[in-house]
Order: C-alpha cells, then sequence, then structure tokens
C-alpha cells in the first residue's frame, strides 16, 4: 500500500518554506483555500510570492499580515466590495511587487509549467500595456502562417494549495464544480497541499475516476480540513458568505483596523473548529441536487 | 406602458441585456451582466448561452442571487462546470459573440483602464484585468458599463488594461488585436456607439437626462449620432415593468443594482 500523506493542517503548513511562491485561489471564487491561508498567517510564513488568476480576498489578507513580497495575478480584490485594501496600500506605498497578468496569460503560465514545455503562445494580451510593461511576454511570428502571437513564459510554483471536496490518504481527489486553473496549478506546482473537506478510503475515489483530476504523484500532503473554504463556496457543500466578504471590506480600510481584523478571525482562532464556532449564518446546502448516477464496471 | 420609476444601475442592467441577441454566446463577468444575462436570457434571447471564466456555463438563470460568478446557485444545473482554459480557448477560437467590460477610465476609442490611475499626485492601485484583457481582446463585440462620472473620461487612460479601437481606424488589425473591438458603451445618463474610426459618439441619452448636460463630461470634442449617422441623438428606451420585475427577481435585495 503506498505510504498515507495525510497530516493536520498545521503540519503541513511548516512543509512551507519562508520565500516559497504559492499558486492558490485557482478556481476562482469557488474552493479558495481560507484555512490553509489563515496557518500561514498564524505561522509567520514570509518573504512569499503569491500566484493566482484572480484573488478574492485570501491574498489581501496575506498581504495584510505582510508575508507576501510579490504578486503575480490578473486581480487582487474583493468581489463584493471591489478593492482589496491592503493590496491597494502596499502596492502604493512601493512594499508590494505586482506581475501583472490576464486570467489567461497566468493560466496558459501555468498550463505550461503544467505541460513541460517553456511557454505557450496566445493571441490575448496584443495591444496591451499588460503585454507592452512586460518583459516577460515576447511577441513572436507563427513560423506556419505567419501571424503575430504572444509568448506566455511558464510559471512553476514551489507549491499549490488547493481545497477540494474529498481525497484519499494518497492524494488522490474529487473535486467538483468550476475549477478554473485548479488541475493546471497543481501539475505545475513542485508540491501540492490539497485540503479535503473529508479524506474518504481510495475505492471512494476509483468509483469514479473520471472526477479524479488530481492524482498522488502530484501531491506533497493531505489535509482534512471541513468548511476550510469558508467563507468561499464549495460545490454541494457550502454556499458563499458574502456579509464576510462585505464586512472585511468596511473593517480593513486603514492599517490599525486590518490588524485588529486579523487578531480577531486569524490569530486569535487556534483552528478550524474554533473558527467555524465564530460563524452564526447558515450557508448549507439548502436544496441538494444528486447527480444522475454514473456506472462503471465490466 | 409606463413604467415604475428604477434606479440607474436597473436602466444599464436593461440596456445591456438588449446587447444579447437570441442565440449569442456571451462571456459574463462581474456584477451588473451576471443580472443582465439573466434577463436576456427570460426575455427575448431563450436560446442565449453565458459562459463564466471560472469555468461554469449556463443556458437560463440562476435559482438564487448571484454575489459572484462561482456562488452555487449558478453552478447548480449549470449546462457546464469546466476549466478556465476551456472557456479562454472558445474566446480565442472567436465563439464568443458578446462580453462585457467595466473600467476607471475609458477614452474615445474605448480603450480601458482597471489597473491604476492617478489623483494628484497619488497613484492608485485597482484591482486590475481579470478577465478583461481577454475579453476586449478577444470577444467578437464587447458591451462596456460604466458609472457616468467626467473623471472616468479621459484623454488617454493611464494604463490600457483593455484595448479597444487602440488609436482608431485599423488599430486593432495592424496590432493583431483579433476580436471586434467595443460596440456599445452603456453610462448612467446616456448611450454610445463606435464609429466606422472606432471613434465613440452618442446614440441615446436616459430618460431625463439632455445632450447637453453630458457633451462637457468629455475632455474631447464628443460627436453624436447626427454627426456619424445623421440620425437625431435618440432617447434610451427606460426598462419594460417586465424587465424591471426581473431585474429585481434577481436582485432581490438591489445588492447590484439599488
Amino acid at each position: 500500500m503506498p505510504d498515507t500523506k495525510v497530516r493536520d493542517l498545521s503540519a503541513a503548513i511548516e512543509m512551507i518554506e519562508p520565500g516559497s511562491s504559492i499558486a492558490m485561489g485557482l478556481a476562482l471564487e469557488h474552493a479558495i483555500p481560507f484555512a490553509a491561508g489563515h496557518e500561514l498567517i498564524r505561522q509567520g510564513t514570509d518573504d512569499l510570492t503569491l500566484i493566482g488568476p484572480i484573488s478574492d480576498l485570501l491574498f489581501d489578507q496575506l498581504v495584510a499580515a505582510d508575508l507576501v513580497d510579490r504578486v503575480r495575478a490578473a486581480w487582487v480584490g474583493n468581489v463584493s466590495a471591489g478593492t482589496g485594501y491592503n493590496f491597494r496600500r502596499a502596492v502604493e506605498d512601493g512594499d508590494l511587487e505586482v506581475e501583472n497578468h490576464s486570467n489567461f496569460s497566468i493560466a496558459l503560465s501555468l498550463k505550461a509549467a503544467a505541460m513541460g514545455v517553456p511557454y505557450l503562445p496566445t493571441r490575448s494580451l496584443l495591444g496591451s500595456d499588460i503585454f507592452d510593461e512586460s518583459d516577460r511576454f515576447r511577441e513572436a511570428e507563427d513560423p506556419y502562417s505567419g501571424d503575430r502571437l504572444a509568448l506566455v513564459p511558464a510559471i512553476r510554483p514551489d507549491w499549490a494549495i488547493v481545497h477540494v471536496q474529498r481525497a484519499s490518504p494518497y492524494g488522490d481527489a474529487h473535486f467538483w464544480g468550476n475549477s478554473g486553473v485548479t488541475f493546471e496549478g497543481v501539475k505545475a506546482a513542485k508540491n501540492t497541499l490539497v485540503v479535503a473537506e473529508e479524506i474518504v478510503d481510495s475505492d471512494v475515489i476509483k468509483s469514479d475516476p473520471s472526477r479524479t483530476a488530481i492524482t498522488r504523484e502530484s501531491v506533497t500532503t493531505v489535509a482534512e480540513v471541513p468548511y476550510g473554504a469558508h467563507p468561499s463556496p464549495l460545490a454541494g457543500r457550502y454556499n458563499r458568505d458574502n456579509e464576510y466578504y462585505v464586512d472585511y471590506a468596511e473593517r480593513t480600510n486603514d492599517l490599525a483596523d486590518a490588524a485588529d481584523w486579523l487578531e480577531e478571525w486569524v490569530y486569535s482562532v487556534p483552528d478550524r473548529t474554533t473558527y467555524m464556532e465564530k460563524i452564526e449564518r447558515n450557508l448549507s446546502v439548502s436544496e441538494p441536487t444528486v447527480a444522475a448516477e454514473v456506472e462503471y464496471g465490466k | 406602458m409606463e413604467s415604475e420609476a428604477y434606479t440607474d444601475r436597473e436602466l444599464m442592467v436593461a440596456a445591456a441585456a438588449r446587447e444579447i441577441d437570441d442565440g449569442d454566446v456571451a462571456f459574463v463577468g462581474m456584477r451588473l451582466p451576471l443580472i443582465a444575462f439573466q434577463v436576456a436570457v427570460s426575455t427575448h434571447a431563450t436560446n442565449a448561452l453565458s459562459v463564466f471564466e471560472s469555468g461554469v456555463v449556463r443556458d437560463d438563470p440562476a435559482d438564487g442571487f448571484l454575489h459572484t460568478m462561482c456562488d452555487l446557485p449558478n453552478l447548480d444545473h449549470a449546462v457546464s462546470t469546466t476549466s478556465m482554459i476551456d472557456i479562454m480557448s472558445r474566446l480565442q477560437r472567436g465563439d464568443i459573440d458578446v462580453g462585457f467590460l467595466g473600467g476607471a477610465e475609458i477614452d474615445r476609442y474605448g480603450n480601458l483602464n482597471t489597473t491604476r490611475v492617478s489623483s494628484g499626485s497619488r497613484q492608485i492601485r485597482l484591482p486590475g484585468s481579470g478577465g478583461a484583457c481577454d475579453i476586449a481582446c478577444l470577444s467578437q463585440r464587447t458591451v462596456i458599463l460604466m458609472p457616468h462620472e467626467p473623471r472616468r473620461f479621459v484623454q488617454n487612460v493611464t494604463y490600457n488594461t483593455s484595448p479597444g479601437h487602440g488609436e482608431g481606424g485599423d488599430w486593432r488589425e495592424r496590432n493583431s488585436v483579433a476580436g471586434g473591438g467595443p460596440e456599445t458603451l452603456v453610462t448612467t445618463k446616456a448611450t454610445f456607439s463606435f464609429d466606422d474610426d472606432g471613434e465613440m459618439y452618442v446614440e441615446s441619452v436616459h430618460p431625463g437626462v439632455d445632450l447637453d448636460d453630458i457633451v462637457d463630461d468629455f475632455p474631447w470634442d464628443l460627436r453624436t449620432a447626427k454627426d456619424v449617422t445623421g440620425d437625431a441623438v435618440g432617447r434610451t428606451d427606460p426598462p419594460s415593468q417586465t424587465v424591471l420585475d426581473l431585474i429585481r427577481k434577481f436582485d432581490p435585495d438591489g445588492f447590484w443594482t439599488r
């Protein structure tokens, strides 16, 4: 039998060295690994580079905790309220380097690394300042058609952190709902932490192999954290906690307030069980949809 | 039929919904377009399809309010929940008929900035592109929604996050920018089209707005439908009661539209 990769979340996060580059928030507003992000903050893992398409709040929280040197992303903010004030403040104060992307350029960067090629071409970006200001994106002529294309070089993160509905102890995982660049991110990264709502027997995973897009050889460690994506939604498990996002925007507009918020919601909260006791809103799936039965067999 | 009072944003949603033709594949982003697609597919565009960069594909309204494209009601009973590469590849193949955009700044050729702006000596950092640059580059046409605030209308955008018609004329073709570029701008006061040179002009003013009220909001000589087509500047149709009822069904607390 393969070795189990299960650790508690704290031990899993201890594997991530200061100075690491981490891809997360890869399914956009869905399945954001907030529990893992908060554990990074509690452990003070700093000098980080954060990579992702859009970040709905999580990057802003890590920036607020002064752990981030650099962001490589297409959008950083708060989807309910617009601005991420800590991200804005850090950039304006010169404390945070930003590599501007579009969503497609981040997706292609990770896809290139996932495919083991140095770059991928695209018809996007050309004509934009995202392209013009960059010394990474290059223009090239397609040797076949002569078309002008933009070349997007690969990004290979040290870590990907993803939140899924269920995983085996070996790291094979089921994930459903929209995936954004989750699977590209996992295959691009040197290491992956899979945070699962539930750790299940390997037979459960193998009962529906078409749903298994993350497999053990890509996975470094697995942690079981129910509600680990809160306040983001997770398909079939819980709804988005919109009031949390609005409240965060109202309470983190200046540095002192942001510190108070982190104290209340991260530093003084030892684990996810204690965290969830603070959430009074009912986010449960009130009308579950059960998918049509899928049969395999022989 | 005269409808009851409506907000500026409800009118924008109604105008945006009209920009989705029946059978279109629409690339829907954040905020007001989330509501506009649901209105369109519930009224005149029953065969429209929506795609979202998160990977969601839908052919009907969500059963529940959407704060974001990834809220569970948008995933529940979707046609498909797939990946970003899948969705962006549809865009790159030219399969997206209409994409929606917003911006902090716009210039006369519909170039958009959502990355950084200046206010006096201060450089203000904005969230960035998200998928906007890709939509702007690759959609067959784009529809832009913006609050009507004079500071947003600029000679040159501080940062060209999402290219419109560039410097006008054949700029997109010369720069290998594949899609069709901006076709319509809807603000809270008027609706604008873009002429053959790619320059915006006033197509219609919203109810209660005079053309004279808005021309000084632009730091260039704003063209009008009369200059371009010879037709007088029109009056934007107000939302019908049916459309207003739908907007309030999809946004019951007015989170986006009040």
